[in-house]
């Protein structure tokens, strides 16, 4: 596993994507503080926070489309299943490079909370609960990207999957304001990932939350495996 | 040793391996020739653990790859038919990406350095593998499967894109890895499996047609005589000729290649050799033999003989119905070799 995610993380910076990805969080994150902090003549990132909930669904695909589907259509995947290393190694030890290069573009709001600490006295809680809230929220993400990367050959189309995910937990919740259906708007507050984020942004330490984006990492970690699994017995 | 039991591997409706048994003994380089599209590399992707089977049982020293995974796969070194390479490495990265994948406890630098030493990439050590040849990737790929020695080696059309000189050395080192490693080569090319392999298993359309020696292969192949002759003479009159010899079933005329002068393929009939009354016949018109050969017999033509000759055993022995090809032609081998 731990061969796998070194040999990940290096790539993402053998290429541009990792690159790419870290600066345009950076550069977007900057944006949303100087607009949710610094023109608020105030300390409180939730503002920011609340604002890199979007910025997080469109760049995380970035992260994700290449990690199964480069794999298969080099075919460099029968060296890492034929070598003994478990299904679930492998998949871990992607996941987690993603994980690591997302949470290295999280990490400058702590950056900002630590420049804020020199003019004014942010509250730490704060901070840390929604640091935590966008990094279990893009660890779902992931989960889900990585799978879909694995459904297919081309980046292109894990990139298009991806975003159309992240398009459509953002559509969803403009859906429930419009809808009248109660069975639909139940289906989508049970799949919401903005609900399940946002009480983070208000201060609120939300632990069914935080076991609902754990159990999304699960859930698409398993079926990813389950299409390596089903591909070498199709 | 690996042993591979009623191996059959179904993708929907379509068999791409049908019922292949055999096994290989410690040490020994087994061959494994077909077409395109045989089955050769659904085989080799089973016995590794790519791919599972829908039916039988590949065994490595006695452990199942299904029940020990890990165990059975790291005694096995694989190389693909498209080399597993991961073009934005360097040829060390790479290497030592793999080395850390098999989970190999050995000196790490001395190791790979004694792998690159053998399959002689030691220069291109820290060149991108994108700017490689297909000749040097290739030999990476070689490489990263005898990462950690193991027991068997699984090489899927090793030489595939290799210049005449890099096909020479990789044979040899293959040549050489068989008195350690038990392997498995795959090659659509007949003289190469003849040239290395101690045992030939000839699969076409996911059904195993035959299993013997090389030696006796080519022996079952030239108690059938071809010839390719050239001649200076009239074109038709010369193949009428030839056609009237003793011996000879049926004449091809190839065209000129030379100037007044032609090409025949000269098929001869089961165990006639008619060389001494072809040349007497010419001599006699005067008109001058250029030249003389034995044609080989391509991989093709192999085929065509080895499974014609499976078909008709199969009518005559009902109860071979099941696997009418593999039976039929043991029989046929036998029989040549006799």
């Amino acid at each position: 596993m731990t061969a796998v995610m070194r040999k990940e993380l290096s790539s993402y910076f053998h290429s541009p994507v990792g690159y790419i990805f870290l600066a345009a969080y950076y550069a977007l994150a900057g944006f949303y503080v100087r607009l949710g902090a610094l023109y608020q003549y105030t300390s409180d990132l939730t503002q920011t926070f609340s604002s890199l909930f979007s910025i997080t669904l469109f760049l995380v695909p970035i992260l994700t489309m290449r990690l199964m589907s480069e794999e298969l259509r080099h075919k460099t995947d029968q060296a890492l299943l034929t070598a003994p290393l478990s299904l679930t190694g492998l998949v871990l030890g992607k996941f987690l490079a993603a994980v690591i290069v997302y949470a290295m573009g999280l990490s400058v709001t702590i950056v900002y909370g630590l420049v804020f600490m020199l003019y004014s006295s942010p509250d730490w809680t704060i901070l840390l609960g929604n640091y935590l809230a966008l990094l279990l929220m893009g660890m779902a993400l992931i989960a889900i990207g990585l799978f879909i990367s694995s459904l297919t050959e081309s980046q292109v189309i894990a990139a298009i999957g991806g975003f159309s995910i992240s398009l459509l937990l953002l559509l969803i919740d403009a859906m429930r304001s419009i809808s009248q259906n109660q069975l639909l708007n139940a289906i989508i507050a049970a799949v919401s990932f903005y609900d399940r984020y946002s009480v983070f942004t208000v201060g609120i330490f939300d632990f069914a939350s935080i076991f609902f984006f754990l159990s999304v990492c699960a859930i698409f970690l398993f079926l990813t495996v389950r299409v390596f699994d089903k591909r070498r017995w199709g | 040793m690996i042993e591979v039991r009623n191996l059959t591997k179904n993708y929907g409706r379509k068999t791409a391996v049908n019922d292949i048994s055999f096994t290989v003994s410690d040490g020994k380089i087994l061959g494994f020739l077909g077409p395109n599209g045989a089955g050769k590399s659904t085989t080799m992707n089973i016995i590794t653990g790519y791919l599972s089977s829908s039916e039988g049982t590949v065994s490595v020293d006695g452990l199942e790859i299904l029940e020990n995974p890990r165990e059975v796969k790291s005694r096995i070194g694989y190389l693909p038919e498209q080399p597993p390479l991961y073009l934005d490495m360097t040829v060390r990265e790479y290497l030592s990406f793999i080395y850390d994948l098999k989970r190999l406890r050995l000196d790490k630098k001395a190791h790979l350095e004694e792998i690159c030493g053998l399959v002689r990439i030691e220069d291109h050590y820290g060149r991108r593998i994108r700017n490689l040849s297909k000749g040097y990737r290739q030999r990476v790929g070689l490489a990263q499967a005898l990462l950690g020695n193991p027991g068997v080696l699984i090489l899927d059309e090793p030489t595939v894109g290799l210049d005449p000189r890099q096909i020479i050395e990789i044979r040899g080192l293959i040549q050489s890895l068989g008195k350690g490693h038990t392997v498995i080569l795959s090659s659509h090319i007949l003289s190469e499996v003849q040239a290395v392999c101690d045992r030939v298993i000839v699969i076409s359309q996911g059904v195993l047609v035959a299993d013997d020696t090389p030696g006796n292969l080519t022996r079952d192949l030239t108690a059938h005589h071809r010839l390719r002759a050239r001649v200076a003479g009239p074109q038709d009159q010369v193949a009428r000729l030839l056609e009237q010899l003793p011996g000879v079933a049926d004449v091809q005329s190839l065209g000129a290649r030379e100037q007044d002068a032609f090409d025949f393929l000269i098929e001869a009939a089961d165990g006639a050799d008619p060389r001494r009354d072809l040349f007497r016949a010419l001599a006699g018109k005067d008109w001058p033999l250029l030249r003389l050969e034995e044609a080989e017999a391509s991989l093709e033509e192999v085929f065509l003989q080895l499974i014609s000759a499976g078909e008709p055993e199969a009518e005559v022995e009902p109860k071979s119905d099941g696997e009418p090809a593999r039976s039929g032609t043991g029989e046929t081998i036998d029989g040549g070799d006799a």
